[in-house]
């Protein structure tokens, strides 16, 4: 029937002959290798140790006393004292007022821009932007500035104005605290509100007013139900930012006299540091935060909600008539709050040669700015490490998420091999960083791999805080390669990496940097996880500042804040340059 | 001698069989197709050869070396091979120029030499114009000769098309089908060829590897699949074709509405079994209005059942007393019946083919 299966019967016995020319053995075995393979291997084994080794070891370590035998004594000393299960129950009571508090100012302000025909538009947007770029902690310390003890600017305001003795506020408290994070964390509750909103189409609400209802009740009974799981999983994601936050919580709290999980895990590593005490206090943090980020994807992938509002349809402003004064009115405050009000303190501190001689011309001077970036040693090191540090780990984080998304999205290893390699690049998205941290002290400063007390652990530390956002987007740049262009490569008698090299990475050079850049910013400021793993050599912007809060030299933090700030700035100006405008919200989505 | 060997060729994905038992010679500087519907393996298959993929059985070899076999394959880039996608891969951030002569670079041919063959090729597809131009500035009709030069000019010891067609509008996919041809008559190359346009494959193809369900049906030069189809399904793939069904008796073989001796039908070696099912191509079948005198040919009288004129031909159907299906008959356009005419119908038996 078959030409060529009638005559296969000669030709076979031929190639019997022929085939020990192609000769099985070594030195056919090692032409037909693939010698890229050992990079894909190398990618494998770096993930392990920057994600899996930490997490073991921080497991490992809460049950061993130090000369390493097994014990349960570091979870007894971590949960017997009432001090330490109050501060676990301070953070729960934290992260749900602050949650809540989110929702108190984000869902306004992003039904009112997504929604409604307000007037200002376009600067609340770029004040709660400008909220993104403040650190969480140098907005503490803006209200420090504010709304410290008598010193602050409103108690001085409401003395003078009362004639009280002293005034009203007290920022190093617990309503302090929550207020404070609640005004660096509720831009996300914003992001994931104002997103869902967008989507509910008019046709819905024109539905419900056709009934007979109005505007505000259709707001309240359509409008926002359909957003309900959107705003759920904001409130999960800012509860979680607010346990797992530890620059406000020191600044305010340990003054206060009060501690959360967060502090007291920081104090446990005082000297001499119980670091298995500490894995064992930990695991609290750790679990309820697994937890929540499952219940988080579980929300957003609900399928219901999705559907209905997946659709797009026609979208038209609310005519809000007369209320449209006050509810801008109500935006400007929040945005008060939040930037303007911390940010002009904070600007007056650091170009003042004493803060409290308040704003007059007099008390103007660059000094605090030129002695922090020229003269003093230290910060002039620690602005040049924070640098470095956050410029080797987005390198880092970037090169290693790209090589794992090309080994995941080409198939390189079995699909099951595959599965495991993106969750464990994911896994440090639901990992605190100040866990992290502990983790990487505990897995890295003993032999064989010392790495404390050098540049590397805070570098490989912030790699892998950030994995997973410069995976999640070179994952989506290697999904916009069409593979036949590298296999185009391969034909022509290119290597992967030359295929990568001259094809994958050109096209991909904006998407890449923008991936570096959204770990880059980030980085700069990272306090949590640095705190643990700073020595005195490797100090970095956030640490300092934290380090300066309690000498009171408000003007030398404002002027480190400013410069941290600065930076932020000018690298999100290149991300939108690169990337567009709806750069930022990727990484919120990340 | 034999340059590229697939002995026994089989690709398993998990439980679903892509390509089995896939065998297939070629000689040097022959031009091959794989042909068959869509989902039948032919990219599996091709990209086997190129080394993408690893048979789960067989072996693949070119000059007798083995270069494929489920333990170990050569990777792709030290096949000397070159290919055109489907999507023709052309890299968006290098110009013409640079597309054409990476494979040149990459082998590290010297830059003198690599400059003048780049520039011999395009001058082979006619784009020395656009040598300094970037893909998204081309048509498709020139990325597609992109395409075709940056693969030729390597002077690769295989050339592997897949579809590399399906993404033109028709009258430029006919001007290419010929285009291809010239090339590879010019250069000779060592060519597998996937397409599913049964016309491409004729018009390129020094020989045809008919595939289905991921199984190679026939393999033959074209003449000999339109004539002499093997199987049903190549008999219905390639062209159109009237299936009968008829039943041997002693020396004659009876099907509805007419009868053929055995001898004509022409059969070699084993003989005919007793249910016998023939193709009868449409042009095989001539129509008149009486009965022809050459008692060599086989007669039967039928009507017009059905007609159309295309313009180049009609085709028409005609109803045989005691056949459920009518046959298909092509015509001349000046062979001109009315509807429910009878006619006679003569069957010219050397086109006729057993299928078995
Ligand atoms: N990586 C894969 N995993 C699982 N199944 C596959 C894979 N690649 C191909 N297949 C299956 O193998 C079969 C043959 O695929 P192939 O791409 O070779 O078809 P084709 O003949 O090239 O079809 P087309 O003309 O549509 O391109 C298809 O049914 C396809 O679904
Ligand atoms: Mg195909």
């Amino acid at each position: 029937m078959n030409e060529e299966a009638l005559t296969a019967g000669a030709p076979r016995r031929k190639a019997a002959v022929a085939r020990p020319a192609g000769g099985p053995g070594f030195g056919r075995w090692w032409r037909h290798l693939d010698k890229s393979a050992w990079v894909w291997l190398l990618a494998i084994i770096v993930l392990v140790l920057l994600v899996v080794n930490p997490l073991l070891r921080l497991l490992i370590v809460s049950f061993q006393q130090p000369d390493g035998t097994f014990t349960l004594a570091n979870y007894a000393a971590a949960y017997s004292r009432s001090r330490y299960v109050d501060a676990l129950g301070n953070s729960l009571v934290l992260g749900v007022s602050a949650a809540s508090l989110c929702l108190v100012f984000g869902v306004p302000l992003a039904w009112a821009l997504s929604r409604t025909d307000m007037p200002g538009k376009g600067l609340v947007w770029v004040s709660i932007l400008g909220t993104f770029v403040i650190p969480p902690y140098l907005g503490a310390v803006g209200w420090i500035l504010l709304a410290g003890p008598n010193a602050g600017w409103l108690n001085r305001l409401a003395v003078e104005l009362t004639g009280m003795d002293s005034g009203p506020f007290n920022i190093y408290s617990m309503p302090g605290l929550v207020f404070v994070i609640a005004c660096y964390s509720f831009p996300y509750v914003f992001v994931f509100t104002k997103s869902a909103l967008d989507l509910v189409s008019s046709e819905m609400e024109d539905a419900a007013n056709i009934l007979g209802s109005g505007n505000l009740r259709t707001t309240l009974s359509i409008t926002l139900p359909l957003a309900l799981p959107a705003i759920l999983a904001a409130f999960i994601l800012v509860f979680l930012e607010a346990i797992a936050l530890f620059g406000s919580p020191a600044l305010l709290a340990l003054p206060g006299r009060f501690q959360v999980v967060t502090t007291q895990l920081w104090q446990f590593f005082e000297f001499p540091p119980k670091v298995g005490v500490a894995a064992a206090y930990a695991m609290p943090l750790l679990c309820i935060t697994i937890f929540l980020f499952w219940l988080q994807r579980r929300l957003i992938h609900r399928k219901g909600y999705a559907s209905l509002t997946g659709k797009g349809g026609e979208r038209r402003p609310i005519p809000l008539g007369r209320w449209k004064w006050p509810l801008l009115g109500y935006c400007l405050f929040v945005c008060m709050l939040s930037f303007f009000m911390p940010m002009v303190v904070i600007c007056q501190a650091a170009l003042a040669k004493a803060w409290g001689r308040g704003f007059t011309l007099d008390n103007l001077t660059l000094n605090n700015l030129y002695f922090t970036l020229f003269e003093n040693t230290l910060t002039r090191n620690a602005t040049l490490n924070t640098f470095m540090y956050a410029g080797a780990a987005a390198l880092f984080a970037v090169t290693l998420a790209l090589c794992v998304a090309y080994i995941v999205n080409r198939e390189l290893v079995s699909r099951k091999v595959g599965n495991i390699l993106s969750f464990l690049t994911m896994a440090p998205f639901v990992i605190p960083g100040i866990v992290l941290a502990i983790g990487f002290y505990a897995a890295y400063t003993r032999p064989p791999l010392l790495l404390y007390g050098t540049a590397w652990i805070l570098i490989l530390a912030y790699t892998t805080r950030f994995l997973p956002i410069a995976y999640a987007n070179s994952n989506a740049a290697i999904r916009s390669i069409n593979p036949e262009l590298e296999d185009a490569v391969r034909i022509l008698g290119g290597t992967r990496f030359t295929a990568i090299r001259r094809v994958v990475a050109p096209l991909l050079k904006r998407s890449l940097a923008g991936a570096f850049i959204l770990v880059f910013i980030p980085a700069t400021r990272e306090l949590s996880s640095a705190i643990f793993l700073y020595s005195i050599n490797t100090q970095v912007l956030s640490v300092l500042l934290f380090d300066k809060s309690d000498e009171g030299n408000f003007e030398m933090l404002a002027a480190i804040g400013l410069i941290l700030v600065f930076i932020t700035v000018v690298f999100i100006l290149i991300g939108f340059r690169l990337m567009g405008r709806d750069f930022m919200l990727r990484r919120a989505a990340a | 001698m034999s340059k590229l060997v697939l002995r026994n060729i089989s690709r398993v994905f998990g439980e679903f069989t892509a390509v089995k038992d896939f065998n297939l010679t070629l000689q040097e500087g022959e031009l091959v197709s794989l042909l068959g519907p869509s989902g039948c393996g032919k990219t599996t298959t091709l990209r086997m050869i190129a080394g993408f993929m690893t048979p789960t059985e067989g072996t693949i070899e070119l000059d007798g070396q083995v270069i494929s076999s489920p333990g170990s394959s050569l990777p792709p880039e030290k096949r000397q091979m070159s290919m055109i996608f489907q999507s023709y891969a052309i890299w968006p951030n290098m110009t013409v120029a640079e597309n054409v002569g990476f494979g040149l670079k990459v082998r590290k041919v010297k830059e003198e030499e690599s400059r003048r063959r780049v520039n011999e090729i395009l001058e082979v597809v006619q784009l020395g114009a656009l040598r300094d131009r970037y893909p998204a500035e081309l048509s498709g009709g020139q990325q597609q000769r992109v395409a075709l030069a940056r693969s030729i000019v390597v002077k690769p010891a295989v050339l592997l098309l897949d579809e590399p067609l399906s993404n033109l509008d028709a009258n430029l996919r006919e001007e290419m089908r010929f285009e291809i041809r010239r090339l590879h008559d010019e250069f000779r190359i060592t060519t597998v060829y996937v397409t599913h346009d049964q016309a491409e494959a004729m018009v390129t193809s020094d020989r045809i590897a008919v595939m289905n369900k991921g199984r190679v049906e026939q393999v033959d030069v074209p003449y000999a699949l339109y004539g002499r189809p093997q199987t049903r399904f190549v008999a219905g793939f390639i062209g159109r074709t009237n299936f009968v069904e008829g039943k041997l008796n002693g020396e004659t073989v009876h099907f509805d509405g007419f009868s053929v001796s055995k001898q004509a039908l022409n059969v070699e070696g084993a003989g005919l079994p007793a249910d016998v099912l023939v193709s009868i191509r449409p042009q095989s079948i001539h129509l008149l209005r009486q009965k022809s005198g050459d008692s060599d040919r086989c007669c039967a009288q039928g009507s017009v059942q059905h007609r159309s004129y295309l313009g180049e031909y009609w085709d028409y159907h005609i109803a045989l007393p005691g056949a459920a299906q009518p046959l298909r008959v092509t015509a001349r356009p000046q062979e001109v019946f009315q509807l429910n005419e009878a006619v006679w119908i003569e069957i010219d038996t050397a086109q006729l083919t057993v299928i078995r």
